[in-house]
């Protein structure tokens, strides 16, 4: 079983974020990879170990994208591919999915997994977008794969504490959902395993997709704070007394 | 403008984000001289079209099919797509629901459009609508516009709109269409099987008007029975957030936050909870929120409505009491 996973490197969770328009200040942060992705990327690795075949990732990002593609072939994926793009910041989802499909058509997977959105943008549409441009049947939210003759077997997580089992024919796309599995270390071994796999790099241009953008986001801000609190002081039974009063003649909650 | 919503039904019950996502467009259709169509999907659904045909709405269309009794992404793209084919709408909205993520997104791609997903607010500058949603986890929020033609997609987070501001039809009932499509087993390429729950006594909290939540500031698991006895007296549900149920002090079916449950309920009370951003995105479409934390610099409290700075096992039973009270009187 041929397996791509997509993966994608956000800014580090604790990194300060400096605004600059519509995207953050890049040179003074930390990068890593998509916690979300990582789930897909380790599900793939134990699909590979179950049932054979070859586990590729696949980035779209500027140069600084390698560093995780390391860390993927370091994990155990068998090669990479990155398609460069200095400004895919500026993509929106399709644009950045119409990229993906385009190498993803290149390769004979049976299978593509994402993660469930990512931590920077968190458009959460790849999968789903993938899964239309490359006419293949999908599911999302994804808890639990079983593959047995040609077809899978799948967990998928509604809302509300609801699960679903369906049945979804190979070759598909799949998005993960974070928690589904214990997500492995790098070996030191690993690492220098790494050092010997192909990363092959294509240019997001030479890929000749239009990603004209259908959405532009115009600016981010930090969120402003739009509820005054009023505080309520005194001893707890005050305090207490005073809270049920609001609750029930001023908010009328109660 | 026509606007058109796409409500959800689950097992046979509305999705109450629908009627979220209708109030967003009521208030879109006010602010730019628009007219919205609502439209519901799937099989045996008439009385759900007439309900919402009561509501101020200019057109419900009920799209109904045999294959569209239960939800498949393929199903419901390929109908759907008929429909705003022949509606032609402007704008498209949905409810950010896990199944709205599980399709919207391909359905606007078929069409060769975008879509603007997990929306929380929604403005009309001189003409151009602004939509706005969270990045970075909640810690930004981005204005977003759609740069080509119509048909534009978006959809809005849980909580974003109050279900309560719906407004009803203002002279009885807007007409309900039927909308026929055509669909063939054969392009259904999932098969749905079935449904079930994992815990025993799972709980949907995003039904609940009243919650009490529990955060690190509970200290030990022992210490639960007293917000656990408050929440009693109020009749609301016991929530939490991520760390409490990390711990298992209560199960994860009862945690709010990004990992967790959505919630907007009418009160949601904060106890021992900092407020970090992750918990944030679920509950800060709350009608009230109370924040109940000795630190006085909390993040809970910048969008608290009332705040109580001060030790929560001294108020647990304090406002346990004074509510007991309340109620007997």
């Amino acid at each position: 079983m041929n397996i791509i996973v997509c993966i994608k490197q956000v800014p580090a969770k604790d990194a300060p974020l400096a605004i600059s328009g519509n995207w953050i200040k890049e040179s003074d942060i930390g990068f890593e990879m998509n916690e979300p992705d990582s789930y897909a990327l380790e599900e793939a690795l134990r699909l590979k170990e179950k049932h054979g075949g070859e586990v590729i990732a696949l980035s779209l990002g500027p140069e600084r994208v390698k560093q995780t593609i390391k860390e993927a072939l370091a994990k155990g994926a068998d090669r990479a591919i990155h398609i460069a793009d200095d400004n895919f910041a500026q993509l929106d989802p399709l644009g950045s999915a119409k990229a993906l499909a385009a190498a993803i058509q290149k390769e004979k997977a049976d299978l593509v997994l994402t993660g469930l959105q990512s931590d920077d943008h968190g458009f959460g549409q790849t999968g789903v977008l993938l899964a239309g441009l490359l006419d293949r049947p999908h599911a999302t939210i994804i808890m639990q794969i079983e593959v047995q003759d040609g077809k899978m077997r799948l967990k998928r997580e509604l809302e509300a504490g609801w699960f679903q089992w369906m049945e979804c024919p190979l070759p598909a796309v799949l998005s993960i959902q974070s928690g589904i599995n214990k997500v492995r270390y790098a070996t030191l071994k690993g690492i220098m395993a790494a050092k010997k796999k192909e990363i092959a790099t294509i240019t997001r241009e030479s890929l000749s997709v239009s990603v004209e953008p259908t959405q532009k986001i115009e600016k981010i801000y930090v969120p402003t704070k739009t509820k005054k609190t009023e505080f309520l002081t005194g001893a707890p039974k005050e305090v207490a007394a005073k809270l049920v009063e609001k609750l029930k003649f001023e908010a009328r909650v109660i | 403008m026509k606007i058109l919503v796409v409500t959800e039904l689950r097992q046979g019950k509305w999705n109450n984000a629908s009627f979220e996502t209708l109030v967003a467009a009521q208030q879109i259709a006010k602010d730019t001289s628009s007219t919205v169509s609502a439209l519901v999907i799937g099989k045996g659904i008439s009385a759900f079209a007439d309900e919402l045909a009561t509501k101020n709405v200019a057109e419900v269309l009920r799209v109904e099919h045999d294959l569209l009794e239960s939800y498949t992404p393929d199903g419901f793209c390929i109908a759907l797509k008929q429909v705003i084919e022949s509606a032609k709408p402007d704008l498209v909205l949905f409810p950010h629901t896990y199944q709205v993520r599980d399709f919207a997104p391909k359905l606007a791609a078929m069409l060769g459009k975008g879509m603007i997903g997990d929306c929380i607010g929604v403005r009309n500058e001189s003409g151009k609508l602004v939509f706005v949603r969270q990045m970075f986890q909640g810690k930004t929020a981005a204005d977003v516009t759609f740069t080509g033609a119509a048909p534009w997609f978006a959809s809005f987070q849980s909580g974003a709109f109050r279900a309560d501001l719906l407004a009803a039809h203002p002279s009885g009932k807007a007409p309900a269409n039927s909308v026929a499509v055509s669909l063939s087993a054969e392009q259904i390429r999932t098969k749905p099987l079935e449904l079930f729950k994992e815990a025993k006594s799972a709980v949907d909290l995003t039904q609940s008007p009243l919650i009490v939540a529990i955060g690190r500031g509970i200290k030990a698991p022992e210490n639960i029975p007293q917000a656990e006895a408050l929440a009693k007296s109020l009749g609301a549900e016991i929530a939490a957030s991520r760390p409490i149920c990390d711990e298992g002090w209560l199960p994860m079916e009862r945690q709010i936050g990004s990992s967790g449950q959505t919630v907007a309920p009418k009160l949601y009370l904060a106890l021992g909870i900092s407020g970090a951003i992750q918990h944030v995105v679920g509950m800060k479409g709350a009608r009230t929120i109370v924040a109940i934390n000795k630190d006085s610099n909390a993040p809970i409290f910048e969008i608290a409505d009332y705040g109580v700075v001060g030790d929560i096992f001294e108020i647990m039973p304090a406002l346990t009491e004074a509510l007991e009270k309340a109620k007997s009187a």
